[in-house]
């Protein structure tokens, strides 16, 4: 199931060897300094190099295990993860924790889960199984929006895929863009695009006018932001020291994105692994078709 | 034909291997379609069901959901204990005691509850023969010839510890894996 | 056994004469591998439709949980809906090729009318189902793109106050889009592609009555004109078909959600729309049409137009021949038409304002142009390039299709209007 990180890391290099020989690729890359930006009309918002970005990335999983725990720390506090289950956490391609210790992990999740009618005929809450959805803090909408001055902290399942950025560029720079785009792969723009918010709190600029309990981010359409500045400078959540890096907030923001990410497209690894077996077997293909077609077309003239 | 065209038709490697190629792969492909059908993640990962049976009383019955399956759970009197007890495992349909906890053993009353808590006997409620919900759980219900369970489908008749007795049914009713929590609380699954 | 068949019912024979002896023309490029491509296309997203429709709700709030499970849990689920997803893109890519190729070689030019009319009924037929297909996830994009395009009915108040305010009524089954409407979508879209299936049936049969055009554009005239279906066609188409995958595996595995947009993620919220609503990359030009008319009915009458139109061109070209590689100056032409597809395209997707208004217009003009007063006049005036006198002679140049035919391998019959 797992690929091996060396051989991940080679695909990669490999990848960005046939990006680098496509005859697009100096032209574009200039490009996307000077024209690319995002609809907000304020920063343009940076390509991240993820572990599983292009064709041939995959999850890192102690990026996954590291960014699970900064969604526990931070973001559970509002936002929930409805769609995904204890049990995913434990599943193959994932954070694969280990099995024991989600079970007591879901246990000890402070947003028990609402079941019931029980025999007298009343809902109960209890606490979480592997079966049972990582929920967040907040019953429902109405019930976020009152907790939170009216703005509602959205599920967070699918938030990278439900997010993107969008590309303003010039019609020239724009269309070999989207070729460029297609031939290595690129579909992070949601995890480039959280990136951006976790890492773009700033102080406003002069004479900036900030609505009451909003914040300013460089990076958020229109730059007012009703969510609090969730990982402050030098990084909110620490880590063991096995986790594999230091905490900061960089740090930080790119692995509860990579999770995030992982969340949102669990088969991701399973998927891009099965395209390099289904693209080596349809290179083959074709071209034994090809030849075949070649041989019987030889004994005519054409 | 003149002589120097090739059958069009001649059997070539390369072209047979192409075409096997291509028929691999194409078949590779039924795979995920097939797959789709099984039972999914989220069935797989059900969790189990836990009871509390104390409200239920000698000689009555409940059912309760285990997988989307009804499962009986009967406090059997002493007479119902003694009758299945007698009933030597020669007599039955069906010889196994096709008990998830200890499978493969005789069909003996024994050997289809849990030590300590004869009195309680625990059945996937879903008649061997085609699948109906057998009679019996109330007080009601007719309970068959040998005082367990009857399905009215076919005419199945189950005895006191849910073997088969008569009837077109092969097997003696399933035993899920379960266990005794606590002498009033069970866990199913 | 097939002598057994054929004598009660004769189909092993029809599939031999029709697929295997079948007479194609020797010249034909890999732009008539599109035909068993779409056959494909279709295949493929009605197999991997029927599976998605096993594990999909149609009601308003259980859809998008239900996409949710099927990417999730159900196993290959994730696979199967990214095939069909996709496979709509695809069917699009082909089809604008399939369309674009039988223009510029002139295949809807007699006696292939019925056979051109048949494939715009079913690029409308195609049309509908991707809407319909697209509104089922439930996202964001789903319902206001329902909203949008079911308002454009709305249009006909103009003719009669009322009437188009009845008619979206009607298509939703309320007064907004809704669960109802969703169910009525879910049962239409699962319904059309069979129609579809039937029309290209009926497509499939009238191309083997006329004989399948060509790059030259001449038709079959003798017997070394053309090689059996199988293997010669057959081996190509196959190359073709691979190829294509190729391209459809691709985005499957690596970019899933790029044909896609991001709001599709979010749920359907009666209450926000989204800032930028985007049809599928497949309808832009359409979109562009619309938005480039200033007047609400106009736009709508614009963009239908558009596609029926293509209806009549069989009689708007007059050319005394068929193929745009004879055709000096309408060559260029077809090429500026393809241009202002293309560019009709990109302005679709950007928002309706300023420069991008103005280039909507003016390529929404040429479009019509194209049809209306390029190809009837360009085609009276022009004076076609010298054309082969046959198939063989444009294949194997003069001199040697004076001697062809002796040849030529067996199996080759003569056109089958000549039987």
């Amino acid at each position: 199931m797992n690929m091996s990180h060396s051989k991940s890391a080679l695909l990669r290099q490999f990848a960005s060897a046939l990006a680098a020989v496509s005859f697009m690729a100096a032209p574009v890359m200039a490009a996307e300094g000077e024209e690319g930006a995002h609809g907000g009309g304020s920063h343009h918002i940076e390509r991240q190099d993820w572990s599983y970005s292009g064709i041939a990335g995959q999850f890192d999983r102690p990026q996954l295990r590291r960014g699970f725990q900064v969604y526990k720390d931070v973001c559970s506090s509002c936002h929930g993860l409805n769609r995904v289950k204890f049990r995913n956490l434990v599943q193959p391609g994932g954070p694969e924790f280990d099995e024991e210790a989600v079970k007591a992990l879901a246990a000890e999740w402070p947003n028990q889960i609402m079941d019931g009618p029980n025999d007298e005929g009343e809902m109960f809450e209890r606490p979480a199984k592997l079966s049972d959805p990582i929920r967040g803090p907040y019953k429902n909408e109405k019930e976020a929006r009152a907790a939170q001055n009216g703005a509602f902290p959205p599920d967070l399942s699918l938030i990278t895929r439900a997010r993107g950025v969008h590309n303003d560029a010039a019609w020239y720079i724009h269309v070999p863009m989207m070729l460029m785009d297609v031939i290595t792969g690129y579909a992070e723009g949601g995890s480039d695009y959280l990136y951006a918010i976790l890492t773009g709190y700033e102080e406003p600029p002069e004479g900036f006018h900030l609505a009451e309990g909003m914040n300013y981010n460089k990076y958020f359409e229109g730059n007012q932001i009703a969510m609090v500045q969730p990982l402050p400078e030098g990084g909110a959540v620490e880590y063991e020291e096995n986790a594999g890096a230091k905490a900061s907030l960089s740090q930080n923001a790119a692995d509860v994105t990579a999770f995030l990410a992982w969340a949102a497209d669990p088969s991701m690894d399973q998927r891009k692994q099965l395209g390099w077996t289904a693209l080596i077997y349809l290179a083959i293909t074709t071209l034994l078709l090809w030849l075949a077609k070649k041989r019987i077309w030889a004994r005519v003239k054409h | 034909m003149t002589a120097d065209v090739e059958d069009p038709n001649r059997r070539d490697v390369l072209v047979v291997a192409a075409s096997a190629f291509a028929a691999v792969g194409t078949a590779s492909l039924i795979w995920p379609f097939v797959d789709q059908m099984n039972p999914d993640a989220g069935a797989q990962a059900l969790a189990s069901t836990e009871i509390d049976i104390s409200p239920v009383a000698e000689g009555q019955a409940i059912t309760v959901m285990w997988r989307g399956k009804p499962v009986f759970i009967r406090h059997r009197t002493a007479e119902e204990i003694e009758a299945a007890k007698k009933t030597p495992v020669s007599d039955l349909a069906d010889p196994i005691d096709r008990n998830d906890n200890n499978p493969g053993q005789p069909a003996t009353d024994e050997n289809r509850t849990i030590a300590g808590h004869e009195q309680w006997l625990v059945m996937v409620g879903i008649c061997t023969h085609l699948g109906c919900i057998p009679k019996g759980q109330a007080l009601s219900d007719s309970k068959g010839d040998y005082g367990g369970w009857f399905c009215p489908c076919h005419g199945s008749h189950y005895d006191t510890a849910g073997r088969i007795r008569k009837g077109p049914a092969p097997r003696n009713l399933q035993i899920p894996p379960y266990t005794f929590l606590s002498d009033t609380k069970i866990r199913i699954g | 056994m097939a002598k057994w068949w054929d004598e009660r019912l004769p189909l092993p024979r029809m599939m031999h004469d029709q697929f295997i002896d079948f007479p194609t023309p020797r010249n034909l490029n890999y732009l008539w591998t599109f035909g068993g491509i779409l056959t494909f296309c279709l295949v493929a997203q009605i197999v991997t439709g029927i599976v998605l429709a096993m594990h999909y709700q149609p009601s308003a709030a259980e859809a998008f949980n239900s996409l949710d499970h099927i990417r999730r849990d159900v196993n290959y689920g994730w696979l199967i809906q990214a095939m069909h997803a996709v496979g709509a893109s695809m069917f699009f890519i082909a089809v604008y090729i399939h369309i674009f190729r039988g223009l510029y070689y002139g295949s809807y030019r007699a006696p292939r009318e019925i056979l051109w009319i048949l494939g715009v009924f079913i690029f409308l037929a195609m049309m509908a189902t991707a809407f319909m297909g697209y509104a089922l996830p439930w996202g964001q994009m789903s319902f206001w793109g329902v909203t949008v395009i079911t308002n454009l009915f709305s249009s006909l108040d103009q003719v009669i106050p009322g009437l188009g305010t009845a008619i979206v009524q009607w298509l939703w089954g309320g007064y907004s889009v809704s669960g109802t409407t969703l169910n009525r979508f879910f049962s239409l879209h699962y319904l059309l592609p069979f129609v579809i299936f039937g029309l290209v049936i009926l497509h499939i049969w009238a191309l083997h009555v006329a004989g399948q055009n060509n790059p030259t554009g001449i038709e079959i005239k003798t017997k070394s004109d053309s090689l059996p279906m199988y293997p010669y066609a057959v081996a190509k188409d196959a190359v073709g078909l691979f190829a294509f995958v190729i391209l459809f595996a691709w985005f499957v595995l690596f970019l899933p959600d790029y044909l896609g947009h991001p709001d599709n993620f979010t749920e359907a919220n009666p209450l926000v729309t989204p800032p930028h609503i985007v049809p599928e990359w497949y309808f832009l030009p359409f979109y562009a049409i619309l938005r480039a008319i200033p007047d609400k009915l106009g736009g709508v009458i614009a963009m239908f137009a558009s596609i029926a139109i293509l209806a009549f061109i069989p009689w708007l070209d007059r050319s005394p021949v068929r193929s745009a590689k004879y055709r000096p100056i309408y060559k260029w032409f077809f090429w500026l038409f393809l241009i202002s597809c293309l560019a009709l395209g990109y302005l679709g997707s950007k928002p309706a304002e300023g420069v991008y208004v103005f280039w909507a217009r003016i390529f929404t003009l040429y479009y019509f142009a194209h049809f209306l007063i390029v190809m009837p006049i360009v085609s009276s005036i022009e004076t076609p390039t010298k054309t082969p006198r046959s198939i063989t002679e444009a294949v194997l140049g003069e001199d040697e299709a004076a001697g062809a035919g002796a040849g030529v391998p067996a199996g080759a019959a003569a056109a089958p209007e000549h039987r």
